[in-house]
């Protein structure tokens, strides 16, 4: 047997604990709500992070491609990045997944047996670390987008009846034709 | 997200346990990005609000007027005698938990103050202190405690993280109604000039000019011709409304969101071409140009004094009835509170649609009518030549608005419309719809943009529930009645299902609706091509 198929046989176990880490993170009556209702329209946070976690596990054992972690990241980062988290708090579930895979390998007694295989595996979380910087600072920055956008959807119908917008001021002009002139221009 | 605070010799020593103080022992952390600013005085002294004075939610010192505690003790007791419900509302809790986890804010924030229970619980300790014999005697034993700085500061963060949107209420089994407890709340934060200036500004503007933005008539009048323009380059017709005309028979009013947002415009394009179409002799008003009401976040009276406008202006024109644009709080006030504040309207006549005769007896007290049911009417009676291919690009789920589906009862119209002028219609899951719908995370006045952290975990229910449909379905259009909605909804898709936009049920009956001398449309009220085209369908139901 090898780590793969290890870690596959106590998937359920492992996920458990990783999920139960993340619970940590939130007060005690939340932690439990979210852990209990199993509606995930009644609970959309802990089923959005379950599922995540769960269908990150099954792509980190069986496959690893990266479309997918990235799609099942972002759904549990898209949560925590605008929780009352710093950005080391709403990340840190990525390094749990190390903490209790090598507990449970501790328990089993087996860390030494799979040494090389779980340096692999604990590469594979790091990577996973990587790209939930990048999606965390994604989700950030759409937060400020969205700041800017409103306030951009709430007057530009405003300015540009006030003909203050470039755009409005020469739509009328015909596009291909400045691009051609351009070109003459260069002598293209 | 939180501010930075740990050391980087701390970051490696992360503790996960969250305390497990009781709520009372656990004090108030205002964050940033989960407030609105507070309100400039010029906007509150416009109204004559009380206590005006420089303050900021994160300083330790609000500035508090010097009697605050007895101006706000004074205020629970006037409000106890005035309101039984209020009364009623702060004895019957027996603290079984029903609500605790159906509040969208709980469900985003995670936030046990948010829980509804727990909410109102901030303010019924205060009334067990001070009004109730055991908990004169017993304190803290018997729920009660204090009315300090500390207490009053966590009223106001939490009583402006609820959006009175009832969806509790309907899962309380004593009926308790968590959205007037919030009403009071505010009342009681408002009497010491603790105000938003996102309310605050809307309320004076409104106060001054009739509507939340303080567009002037000639503004309004400019806005609306533009929109004309848009209209005369989708179908080659001129559009020729009137404004304040004295003799109409029926006065429309709708918030001005509709008149300067996008996309909330298209929903008002709608409007205008649905009732050129009809040839319905109605009339703008410059006057009573705002629908929405923000002086309902403040105080009783202040909403009062705001909706009056409504019946002044139809008295004024003379108008014979009232039709209103999609809005959710101005529906709520209107059904709710209007009559019996400014009524009784006895100079109105009870709404009749001009084109199919049908009397609006749901509103012969109220003497409003509401755009979706005046327009379900229509297409029930095969009066609109509609040609629903034309939204063929979009695969439209419905939003109830809280205050039209649990303020109103309204469940069936919108739909009904919906599924003529459209092809593609799928529902939400059942729990996040009709009376059970999940707000969109930005009412009574939190639909600021500097507490868009806290409008995106409030609207994350809602939107966890789109995005179910969007990968089921593909789903690409959210449809609502609610201006409010169509201005949030849009930054709350935006993050949490890109690919789903928003839009008023008006925009899409005016896509589909066929005019008579209309060139052949090429593109979408949004100037967007339209679908290649199917077959037309004559007043036709689909449902």
């Amino acid at each position: 047997m090898n780590l793969n198929e290890l870690l596959l046989k106590k998937r359920q176990t492992i996920l458990k604990k990783w999920f139960d880490s993340v619970l940590e993170t939130y007060p005690q009556d939340t932690a439990n709500f979210l852990k209990r209702q199993k509606d995930q329209f009644a609970n959309p946070v802990g089923s959005t992070i379950y599922n995540g976690m769960d269908s990150l596990l099954e792509e980190l054992l069986n496959g690893g491609d990266t479309d997918k972690i990235s799609t099942f990241l972002d759904n549990i980062i898209r949560i925590r990045a605008i929780q009352d988290f710093t950005p080391s708090q709403a990340l840190a579930f990525v390094i749990q997944l190390k903490r209790v895979v090598r507990e449970e390998l501790i328990n089993e007694n087996k860390e030494s047996q799979f040494a090389d295989e779980l340096l692999a595996f604990e590469r594979r979380a790091d990577d996973l670390m990587l790209l939930s910087f990048d999606i965390y600072m994604k989700c950030r920055e759409k937060i400020y987008d969205l700041k800017a956008n409103e306030l951009r959807n709430m007057t530009s119908k405003l300015l540009e009846r006030a003909n203050l917008i470039f755009e409005a001021q020469y739509r009328k002009i015909d596009l291909e034709e400045v691009l051609q002139g351009n070109k003459l221009e260069r002598g293209e | 997200m939180a501010k930075f605070t740990a050391k980087p010799a701390e970051l490696l020593k992360i503790d996960f346990k969250t305390p497990k103080t009781d709520w009372m022992d656990t004090p108030v952390e205002i964050r940033e990005h989960m407030y609105c600013h507070p309100s400039k005085a010029k906007d509150l002294e416009t109204v004559g609000f009380p206590n005006i004075h420089e303050w900021k939610p994160v300083d330790e010192n609000w500035n508090l007027p010097e009697n605050w505690k007895e101006t706000v003790i004074n205020g629970i007791k006037e409000r106890l005698q005035k309101y039984r419900s209020f009364h009623v509302f702060m004895d019957i809790c027996v603290r079984c938990g029903a609500c605790a986890d159906k509040c969208h804010f709980y469900l985003g924030t995670g936030d046990p103050k948010n829980m509804p229970v727990l909410r109102a619980e901030l303010l019924r300790s205060v009334y067990r202190k001070y009004f109730t014999t055991g908990g004169k005697i017993f304190g803290k034993t018997a729920g009660a405690r204090e009315l300090t700085e500390d207490v009053l500061k966590e009223i106001w963060y939490y009583y402006y993280q609820c959006t009175e949107c009832r969806r509790c209420s309907v899962f309380c089994p004593y009926g308790i109604d968590q959205a007037e407890i919030t009403m009071i709340g505010r009342e009681l934060t408002n009497l010491l000039g603790l105000q938003l200036g996102w309310i605050a500004g809307p309320v004076a503007n409104c106060y001054m000019k009739g509507n939340h933005l303080g567009l002037e008539p000639h503004t309004i009048k400019s806005n609306i011709e533009f929109m004309l323009d848009d209209i005369e380059t989708l179908t080659g017709i001129r559009i020729n409304p009137t404004f304040n005309r004295k003799g109409a028979e029926i006065l429309f009013v709708t918030p001005s969101g509709d008149l300067f947002g996008v996309p909330g415009v298209y929903t008002a394009m709608g409007y205008l071409m649905l009732f050129h179409e009809l040839g319905l002799d109605y009339t703008w008003s410059t006057y009573a140009s705002e629908g929405g009401n923000f002086g309902f976040f403040t105080s009783n009276e202040m909403a009062k004094r705001l909706n009056s406008k409504i019946y002044a202006e139809a008295k004024r024109l003379g108008v014979k009835w009232i039709l209103g644009g999609e809005c959710g709080h101005m529906w709520r006030v209107l059904h709710q509170y209007m009559d019996t504040w400014n009524g009784p309207a006895d100079f109105l006549e009870v709404p009749k649609s001009p084109i199919t005769g049908t009397v609006f007896d749901n509103a012969k007290s109220t003497k409003m009518t509401h755009i979706s049911e005046f327009t379900a009417d229509l297409i029930r009676h095969g009066k609109l030549k509609l040609d629903p291919g034309r939204n063929d690009h979009l695969k439209v789920t419905f939003h109830d608005s809280c205050n039209t589906s649990r303020g109103m009862g309204m469940f069936e119209e919108p739909r009904y419309v919906i599924k003529n002028v459209c092809n593609h219609f799928y529902e939400m899951p059942e729990n996040t719809i009709r009376e059970k719908t999940f707000c969109c995370g930005s009412g009574t006045g939190l639909n600021a943009s500097e507490n868009m952290e806290l409008r995106m975990r409030g609207g994350f229910p809602r939107a966890n529930a789109v995005r179910y449909v969007h990968e089921q379905h593909g789903v690409n259009m959210l449809a609502n009645i609610c201006a409010i909605d169509r201005a949030t909804l849009s930054a709350s898709m935006d993050y949490w299902v890109p690919g789903v936009g928003v839009a008023g049920i008006s925009e899409l009956v005016a896509n589909a609706l066929v005019m008579k001398g209309e060139k052949e449309r090429t593109q979408d009220l949004r100037l967007e091509p339209l679908p290649q085209k199917s077959g037309e369908k004559e007043g036709a139901e689909n449902v």
